[in-house]
């Protein structure tokens, strides 16, 4: 007991220290947590939230789940999802490894300067650049296509292409800010071993498919397992601001769907307990992929977060 | 060593492979800039490539009388000024206790997963919006800074740059009776600059990037920040007469159109990024790797 008493006594600026961040989350990271009892209750907002709500059970899951729209929302988000960690893991690894090939450094550090770039900017901004070079009319990329052949290409407002766009374009934001990562683990891999596959008689491309692939693979193993927690993730500040009526069919996904019911709604008929049945579902799924996928990655590579 | 024909071949193409994915990050950005000095006309008829066509600076021209533009790009600097120097604070100081051993700090797996728990699992949006709502932060400009002072991710950053400080410094501040806060500010800070400039820029990018947050609870369009106020311009069409208040204006307007206006705005709110991204770059690979590749 005296122990652990001076041990608090020492530690007592520790606490303080810890006080402002913990307050602060536990407002706006604790209570809305808390707040997710109201997709068990008939919310009014006029009560407030913890207020004297009515209880309903699960019958906002049960309805929402019935809708035919629903199914088709969680769809859309795990297939651009999918196909957004899927090619956000190959494109930058496939990049580190030509890269890594390149020995004139100046060359490296240009490309790589000018592919890290669209990370740094907004969803806000690069849609308007998408609204802007993707436009059937005047588009930089549909005169391109055309100077091609090729008739244009509506991206942003057809149905069956609408995924793709989003998935490309995510993928071109941050593709070459990942590479960080797997060049970073290139480096960290024994010089020896290339020097004497050398001397073996293996050349350059020898040496990146035997010695560079299997070197980086537990890295690559890591942020695909870290990744599954994003499958219900498609990116709502992305997709919100590209996304259009016409593509709903394709392109809503979870997030839009959940604000356009409740606090985007512009009909008035804001169905608070339904998109937070909604959101819970999503929050759910996401809690048991992103556990797993640390739990995993501390099982078998060692991986800490804190 | 001499190169065998299919290496350099090999290499011939990765250098002009890569060259071409260094002009697809480029080239978008470069067209938007070339339609922003471009007249109206000219950018109505897709002729615009990379080059202006009939050069003219009236969409800027034009922007800069928009009292909104102005209004908003304000509020977006005070929320950087205000916003950045509380997220390091908080940075700081939340990443010194959780950097500590578990002997040094009992409680601290308490804490740690007090934060990784934050991480993992969310609300939702109608809880939150609903409780920001009752906190009385909504139309408050403290809504864009509170509820993003305490970016996790980057406190696992700093704490594993913490951890990377010699056992030994720290038992010598502790011999000579620095308590915890002297070891930290007197120690620990000056050791740490190249993580804290990594912190700074991040926080920077995320204060001057975010939208959602202004668009929600700021009711407002002046009171909004930039990319709030950009979000409603840029991502629907809108009527350029509406923007056109001022007399200066509408001798302008026969010289722009909304697409040349949007890409002033573009190219205006990407500037602050160009600014900061030669220190980004020279501080995040060496900062951000600590905290990510670690494993």
């Amino acid at each position: 007991m005296t122990g652990r008493w001076l041990n608090i006594r020492k530690n007592w600026p520790l606490f303080v220290m810890l006080a402002p961040a913990v307050a602060i989350l536990f407002v706006f990271s604790y209570i809305p947590m808390a707040g997710i009892v109201i997709a068990f209750q008939r919310f009014v907002p006029a009560k407030g939230l913890f207020g004297p709500q009515e209880w309903v059970g699960l019958k906002n899951f049960a309805y929402v789940f019935s809708l035919r729209n629903t199914g088709q929302v969680i769809f859309n988000t795990v297939y651009i999802s999918f196909f957004k960690i899927l090619l956000g893991i190959l494109v930058p690894l496939t990049v580190s490894l030509l890269l890594n090939e390149v020995r004139r450094s100046w060359y490296k550090r240009t490309v790589q300067t000018i592919i890290y770039f669209p990370y740094f900017i907004s969803w806000v901004i690069l849609s308007g650049i998408l609204f802007d070079i993707l436009s059937p009319s005047t588009g930089i990329v549909n005169s391109f296509l055309g100077w091609l052949g090729i008739q244009p290409i509506y991206f942003l407002g057809t149905a069956s292409v609408f995924p793709w766009t989003i998935i490309f374009s995510d993928v071109w934001k941050n593709y070459g800010f990942n590479t960080i990562l797997y060049m970073a683990a290139i480096t960290q891999l024994p010089q020896d071993l290339y020097e004497s596959a050398g001397m073996d008689g293996a050349g350059r491309l020898r040496c990146a498919w035997s010695i560079t692939m299997p070197g980086i693979l537990p890295i690559v193993m890591l942020t695909a397992v870290l990744a599954m927690g994003s499958i219900l993730n498609a990116g709502f500040e992305q997709v919100y601001n590209l996304v259009s009526p016409v593509v709903y069919s394709t392109g809503d996904i979870i997030d839009t769907l959940v604000f356009r019911m409740s606090i985007g709604s512009t009909t008035g008929g804001a169905q608070y307990s339904l998109a937070t049945a909604i959101g819970l579902f999503k929050s759910g799924v996401s809690f048991v992929m992103i556990s797993t996928g640390y739990y995993l990655a501390y099982r078998f590579a060692d991986y800490k977060v804190f | 060593m001499k190169r065998s024909l299919p290496e350099a071949s090999f290499s011939f193409f990765n250098h002009a492979f890569l060259g071409c994915l260094a002009l697809l990050s480029l080239l978008p950005l470069v067209n938007i800039l070339a339609v922003s000095f471009s007249t109206g006309y000219a950018a109505s008829t897709g002729k615009v490539g990379l080059w202006p066509v009939d050069f003219t600076v009236s969409a800027y021209r034009f922007v800069m009388q928009n009292k909104v533009f102005w209004n908003t790009l304000v509020v977006a600097l005070l929320r950087v000024a205000a916003g950045v120097p509380l997220n390091l604070l908080l940075v700081i100081l939340t990443a010194y206790p959780l950097s500590k051993t578990r002997k040094e700090f009992r409680q601290r797996s308490f804490f740690s997963w007090y934060f990784l728990f934050s991480m993992l699992f969310y609300g939702g949006l109608i809880p939150y919006y609903l409780t920001v709502q009752a906190v009385g932060l909504v139309d408050r400009f403290w809504v864009l800074i509170l509820p993003i002072a305490v970016p996790v991710y980057y406190v696992i950053i700093m704490l594993n740059f913490f951890r990377q400080i010699p056992k030994e410094l720290r038992e010598a501040a502790e011999i000579d009776g620095a308590g915890h806060f002297a070891t930290l500010f007197r120690i620990y800070v000056p050791l740490s600059t190249a993580a804290i400039a990594t912190i700074v820029l991040l926080c920077f990018i995320m204060h001057w990037n975010s939208w959602f947050d202004g668009l929600l609870f700021i009711g407002n369009v002046n009171r909004q920040p930039l990319q709030s106020y950009l979000q409603s311009i840029l991502t629907r069409p809108f009527d350029i007469n509406q923007m056109a208040r001022d007399p200066e204006q509408w001798k302008l307007i026969q010289f722009v159109n909304e697409r040349t206006v949007k890409c002033a705005q573009i190219f205006i709110a990407t500037i602050p990024i160009m600014v900061i991204y030669p220190y980004l770059q020279k501080h995040f690979t060496k900062g951000l790797l600590i905290g990510a590749v670690k494993g």
